[in-house]
């Protein structure tokens, strides 16, 4: 079997995002940018389901600038055997993205595609989904848990209160959540080692979707700064400032 | 024994500022056949870059003449005006330039961010096929059996707090090369070994250090003059008795990089350069351009002061030291971006020659004579007593004949005094009972801020579960001796809040560390009046995230 795993370069968890000036967006001007941890989680999983013998080969795959070579290199040397990158410019939106993977997996014909559930940038969480929709396949979101099982594969989900198992059949769409596993470290070796792996670089009209924008960004504004809060001596203070805010 | 693979190369360069990138590309450039690699400990280059920056480049144009039109983003903001303001608490005199020699002026300089110049060199290095590794510290020396420097070993991934192998354990990896580069910038710390263990400071003055604390804020499209930037002395250092000065760049897009130096060698124990830094900014003139803006980033840096008698031997066997790693800043001018490049390009074009020649691991003798007659040597001896001058008589007349002596050596070639003395920033300290606690303003959280929420703006992160990095020598000290005699002074000069005396329970206070917040300034490793505490490099891609400084 086949694992495709689609990464995206996202602006690294550790950074507070800065909106720019004019509020048209987030300021990504030399600021640190790093694989998406949700996508993390799903390399290390397919490179999991590699090593205990239940699949041969993990394509990693991005969509996004020239730089994103950067994410799918630590991607290749986490594990992956090769790597493609749809380079563009402009930010892709959900429906794009999987309109893309749904070319390349006519192509490759993975018996997985194993994805974050959401990248933390824009938390969209749509691409899964909408790619197993153009594909007409099963698809087990939010995993905490995957267990191939020949031509099927068990996926325990984090749903509101507790936990749900699904059995697909492959091939499926997998999307990961936080306590699906512990990404390893890329170690030097193998950083050395990925340099020589196969990385082919193609754009959106190689696979003839159209990537326009159909959504229009108004404003981005930060989060309100949370007001100070008050002490009160007592409960009649309490109640007074209540009436005085006309919340009581 | 750990099995550790090995990798060998030509020239193994640690460290990814200025000097490292430089002398790698200077190596591509000669001798494209060679194989170069550059290991920087941030999470990616220019990640713990902290600087000012207004750059003389000088360097820049001898390396890679078209730099202005190649995209380099330093081409963006040239120097359009430049002011010496003195400080008194409510008043600023500006200094007129013709009292100031010829050199301090910033014409032709460029100001931006040291940062980004080093994300625009590593470009130009990888298009040269250099192999650039972030993430990955260079935490040990190798040597062979005669005493020669082979290469570095990169830090073990995935130890945990007692020093335990975790399931994700990545054992670090040899490097090896037939000389290796040491380009850490201020207080190296393999540095550190290397000058104790071939003694290269026998015949030079101990390197001294200030610490600059700085911020990046976005200000009012108004306010803002690309280009235009100010240097401030006085006030409020005059009020400690200590030396130190603060800077204020106009850099692009409506940014204003600003910092507070403070000599490292102050000895009155309250001083607090967090503080001086905050109180700086409430400054009426400082405040005036900061107001109405938002502080975007903030961070922290040792810079060398020592000058040129403190430059040490630069070469041993099998290696060399370049930029601030010897320490080349022109203190007067607080610039040592230009000088850490051409150190390492001389080290290239040496080390290149000698590869050619055939040699390998042998001591390069003849970098350290190209240093000694380069003009980095010329510019540094025209300021050599600028910062013992202050030393020795204080802010305010120090800076007076540091001025005059200046003026002397570039006009005839001789100075006041000959070149002076330093002592360790260690050894200045004085006990807590010759003074009295100084009272710092409140942050009234506009302009000024206290230390923690500070020190989220410079992004940094480390694996929580590893060993702490930051190593006492003995455990006792800080509590036997620094809190008793010194009032516990790294819970001051530390601009990370990274050790705190606490006492949860009554019985006696403890030195506690947090260790995951330090912003590698390597002020506790040269401030610690035992020498008692010795930073070593955490797990790699640990540490600030710095965007634009
Ligand atoms: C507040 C401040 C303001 C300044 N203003 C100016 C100015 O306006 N103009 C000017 O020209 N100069 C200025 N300087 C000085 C200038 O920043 C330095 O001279 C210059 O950065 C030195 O370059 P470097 O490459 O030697 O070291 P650094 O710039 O310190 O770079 C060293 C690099 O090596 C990495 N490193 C260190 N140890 C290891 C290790 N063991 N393994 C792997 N990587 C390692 C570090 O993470 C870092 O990226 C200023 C400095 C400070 C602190
Ligand atoms: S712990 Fe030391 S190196 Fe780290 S921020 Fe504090 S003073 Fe600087």
């Amino acid at each position: 079997m086949k694992i495709l795993v689609p990464v995206k370069r996202v602006i690294d968890y550790n950074v507070k995002p800065r909106v720019k000036a004019d509020g048209t967006g987030v300021d990504l001007a030399n600021v640190k940018m790093s694989m998406n941890p949700f996508d993390e989680i799903a390399v290390e999983e397919a490179i999991r389901i590699k090593e205990a013998g239940k699949a041969e080969e993990i394509v990693a795959v991005s969509v996004g600038p020239a730089k994103a070579q950067d994410t799918l290199r630590t991607a290749l040397a986490m594990g992956a055997d090769r790597a493609i990158l749809i380079e563009t410019d402009t930010e892709v939106e959900p429906l794009a993205v999987a309109k893309i993977l749904k070319a390349i997996v006519a192509e490759e014909n993975p018996g997985l595609v194993i994805l974050g559930k959401q990248a933390i940038d824009d938390d969209s969480n749509q691409t899964g989904q909408m790619l197993a929709a153009l594909l007409g396949r099963p698809q087990g979101t939010f995993a905490s848990k995957v267990e191939i099982d020949g031509d099927h594969v068990a996926v325990t989900r984090e749903v509101d209160g507790g936990l749900e198992t699904v059995k697909l059949a492959l091939p499926a769409i997998v999307t990961t959540d936080l306590r699906l596993n512990e990404p390893r470290y890329a170690s030097l070796p193998n950083i050395m080692k990925a340099k020589k792996k196969q990385l082919d670089v193609k754009t959106a009209a190689d696979y003839g979707v159209d990537i326009a924008p159909r959504l229009k960004t108004l404003k981005v504004s930060e989060p309100p700064v949370r007001v100070a809060g008050v002490k009160v001596a007592d409960v009649d203070a309490l109640v007074t400032k209540l009436k005085e805010l006309g919340v009581a | 024994m750990i099995e550790r693979e090995e990798m060998p190369y030509d020239v193994v360069i640690v460290g990814g500022g200025p000097a490292g990138l430089a002398t790698a590309i200077r190596l591509k450039q000669v001798d494209p056949a060679l194989s170069v690699c550059v290991l920087e400990k941030g999470s990616e280059i220019g990640a713990h870059i902290l600087s000012g920056a207004t750059i003389d480049p000088k360097a820049l144009d001898e390396l890679l003449p078209t730099w202005r039109e190649d995209g380099c983003p330093l081409a963006e903001t040239p120097v359009t005006d430049n002011w010496h303001w003195h400080l008194t608490k409510k008043k600023k005199f500006g200094l007129p330039h013709l009292v100031m020699p010829p050199f301090m002026s910033n014409e032709g300089n460029y100001t931006g961010s040291l940062g980004n110049l080093c994300r625009w060199l590593a470009e130009q290095a990888e298009a040269l096929e250099i192999e650039i590794f972030p993430g990955f510290p260079a935490a040990e020396i190798l040597y062979d059996e005669s005493g020669a420097v082979i290469g570095v070993q990169t830090g073990d991934m995935g130890v945990d707090r007692e020093g335990n192998p975790k399931a994700d354990f990545q054992p670090g990896m040899n490097l090896l090369g037939k000389y290796t580069v040491f380009c850490e910038g201020a207080r190296g710390h393999l540095t550190k070994r290397l000058k104790a263990r071939y003694d290269l400071e026998a015949d030079c003055q101990p390197q001294i250090y200030g610490i600059g604390i700085k911020e990046l804020w976005d200000i009012p499209a108004d306010k803002h003059v690309p280009g235009r930037v100010i240097h401030t002395q006085g006030w409020p250092m005059s009020e400690t008795d200590s030396w130190g000065g603060g800077f204020l760049y106009h850099q692009a897009n409506n940014q204003v990089a600003l910092g507070f130096v403070t000599a490292l060698d102050y000895k009155n124990p309250y001083v607090y350069p967090f503080e001086e830094f905050q109180r700086w900014k409430q400054h009426p003139d400082i405040r005036a351009i900061l107001e109405g803006g938002k502080r975007v980033a903030y961070g922290a840096r040792a810079i060398n002061e020592g000058g040129w008698q403190s430059v040490p031997m630069l070469v041993f066997p099998g290696g060399v030291l370049a930029g601030c790693s010897a320490g080349f800043v022109n203190v007067p001018r607080i610039k040592g971006t230009h000088t850490a490049m051409k150190s390492g390009m001389l080290a290239a074009e040496a080390m290149a020659a000698a590869i050619n020649a055939g040699r390998a691991q042998d001591t390069l003798g003849e970098y350290d004579t190209a240093v000694r007659e380069s003009w980095i040597a010329k510019e540094l001896k025209l300021v050599q007593n600028a910062e013992p001058m202050v030393a020795k008589w204080g802010g305010e007349i120090g800076t007076v004949l540091a001025g005059a002596d200046m003026w002397l050596r570039t006009l005839f070639g001789f100075g006041l005094a000959k070149p002076m003395k330093h002592h360790t920033d260690a050894s200045t300290l004085q006990r807590a009972d010759l003074y009295q606690p100084i009272a710092y303003p409140k942050p009234d959280g506009v302009i000024s801020f206290d230390r923690l929420t500070s020190v989220s703006y410079s992004f940094t992160n480390h694996e929580e579960d590893q060993p702490v990095h930051l190593k006492l020598k003995d455990a006792s000290v800080p509590t036997a001796i620094n809190l008793p005699f010194y009032a516990g002074p790294e819970a001051r000069y530390c601009p990370a809040g990274v050790y705190e005396f606490v006492d949860p329970d009554g019985a006696g206070a403890k030195l506690q560390i947090n260790a995951q917040n330090c912003v590698h300034c390597k002020t506790c490793d040269i401030k610690d009046p035992t020498q008692n505490i010795e930073w070593v490099t955490p797990e790699g891609g640990g540490g600030p995230n710095y965007p634009n400084m």
